[in-house]
């Protein structure tokens, strides 16, 4: 049996588990996955994620991709950071580098088991800043270069690709070289608020040839979390990588309040297999959760079996589909022989998740200048409380 | 440095081997590299390399069929290249 069908079936702990420490964030980036902002007030304690990563650590889960919303915010970040690393589970986390300076930049360059990735979703100010908000092209350059220069070597730049930057990959690339990292590319999913952006942000037929293209000749010193494996069947040979869907197979998500989620672009009820609060803990729900099994049996591609670029796409990525009201046996919506297209022309409504931590949108305060309207006072009813019922007010 | 089948070799002391149904994964913490050992007769092999006095030594002691010796060793060169096993002192 190929390894590849090992992983279908599902291992006896993920290899690659995302745990979102918290849904607060300094930033509102338009397409966040997990629609962070506020922090929920259910979030694991410390003494929780302590006891967490001893399960890790018994389950020899190896490493912990660490993200958040932002998760230095949380203030015991650093001492979970540490603990995990005493419990030989390493970490990488993701940050907007807001916290980097250069003393956090020294400490994290003297640890072997910690890698750093910096969030980054344009080479230029003017194209990052448009996603991810005014100053953050500048929040991260000077984190970048608070690790460079205190000699962090390797650390991850990582790229969400848009319509946007798709042009600016060798300018990523380079950025990467300057400052001795490595670069990072994904795919932009319409999870969490990236429905609302999907449309506008995700690159073009032709663009997804450029990066299919790019990515071959490149492929080698570029990570992508292989989360591009729905572009094989543009060429002969397939991308470097798991063409596989790992959604509760080898992947998972342990979201802020201790849900876990089949993959990190998967939040929403459908994708829920359990809380690690329950008495069976991450382990009861990683190897009893019914979603699981069921994503763990074989499946027959659907709607894509006759097609003859199956084999190289496997039917895409479950959450492209499902986010964009897709059925998840049929074909992902930028699937490269264009079905994915048509069939979006004949679909309703997309799911969306109701977990939601975006801030509230300030309401702007209207000022209005010049003679007040004059609107009646609403009707008086009896027991009105309104003191001015029957009067006519200026507003 | 190359693989020397004659020489001894041992697991490097940052890996840690965790078993699955295939053989194991093998993660190495200083490089932060993940390989995939994919039988578990190659486990056994990796496993055994620092009671052997060399590579080749622990295909014998492990029952290697004597035509997948080739097999075996590229497997272990591949293993040291990417310092999951590395030679003994």
């Amino acid at each position: 049996m190929k390894l590849s069908e090992h992983f279908k079936l599902g291992l006896d702990a993920p290899i690659c588990l995302t745990w979102e420490l918290t849904y607060a964030c300094n930033l509102a980036c338009v397409h966040c996955l997990s629609s962070s902002g506020r922090r929920d007030p259910r979030e694991l304690s410390t003494q929780e994620c302590k006891a967490l990563i001893d399960e890790f650590q018994r389950m020899q889960v190896f490493y912990v991709n660490i993200g958040g919303g932002e998760p230095t915010v949380r203030p015991d970040f650093w001492e979970l950071v540490d603990y995990a690393v005493d419990h030989q589970v390493g970490v990488k986390f993701s940050t907007n580098g807001v916290r980097i300076d250069r003393a956090r930049a020294r400490a994290l360059a003297a640890s072997d088991y910690v890698d750093v990735q910096i969030s980054l979703d344009g080479a230029t100010a003017e194209v990052n800043d448009v996603v991810r908000g005014p100053g953050s092209y500048a929040t991260a350059l000077r984190a970048m270069a608070n690790l460079r220069d205190e000699g962090f070597r390797d650390f991850k730049i990582s790229v969400v690709m848009t319509r946007q930057n798709v042009g600016q990959l060798d300018d990523f690339a380079a950025i990467a070289e300057e400052h001795g990292a490595q670069l990072r590319i994904t795919r932009l999913r319409p999870s969490g608020r990236g429905a609302d952006v999907w449309d506008e942000l995700h690159p073009t037929a032709e663009q997804q040839l450029r990066l299919y293209e790019w990515l071959s000749a490149n492929g080698d010193r570029v990570l992508t979390g292989d989360s591009f494996f729905h572009l094989n069947a543009l060429g002969s040979a397939p991308l470097p990588g798991l063409n596989l869907c790992g959604a509760g197979r080898v992947v998972c998500l342990v979201d802020p309040v201790g849900d876990v989620y089949a993959c990190p672009f998967a939040i929403h009820r459908e994708f829920l297999a359990g809380n690690v609060r329950e008495p069976g803990g991450f382990t009861g729900v990683w190897r009893g959760s019914d979603l699981f099994a069921r994503l763990r049996e074989p499946s027959d591609g659907g709607a894509c079996s006759s097609c003859s670029a199956f084999d190289s796409c496997q039917g895409g990525c479950m959450a492209a589909k499902f986010f964009t009201g897709l059925p998840l046996d049929g074909p992902d919506p930028e699937c490269v022989r264009g079905h994915g297209e048509r069939a979006l022309a004949t679909v309703g409504a997309a799911p969306r998740s109701d977990v939601d931590h975006s801030r509230r949108k300030a309401v702007p305060l209207q000022l209005t200048f010049g003679p007040p309207a004059v609107v009646p006072a609403p009707a008086l009813r009896p027991c009105d409380p309104n003191p001015l019922s029957g009067f006519e007010v200026p507003r | 440095m190359e693989f020397d089948p004659d020489r001894p070799y041992r697991c490097s002391p940052a890996l840690a081997l965790r078993p699955e149904p295939f053989g194991a994964l093998a993660y190495h913490f200083g490089t932060r590299r993940l390989s995939f050992l994919k039988s578990t007769k190659l486990v056994e092999v990796v496993r055994s390399l620092e009671h052997q006095p060399s590579a080749a030594a622990a295909l014998v002691a492990a029952e290697v069929l004597p035509e997948e010796h080739r097999t075996y060793l590229a497997a272990l060169a591949r293993l040291a290249e990417a310092g999951t096993i590395e030679p003994r002192p």
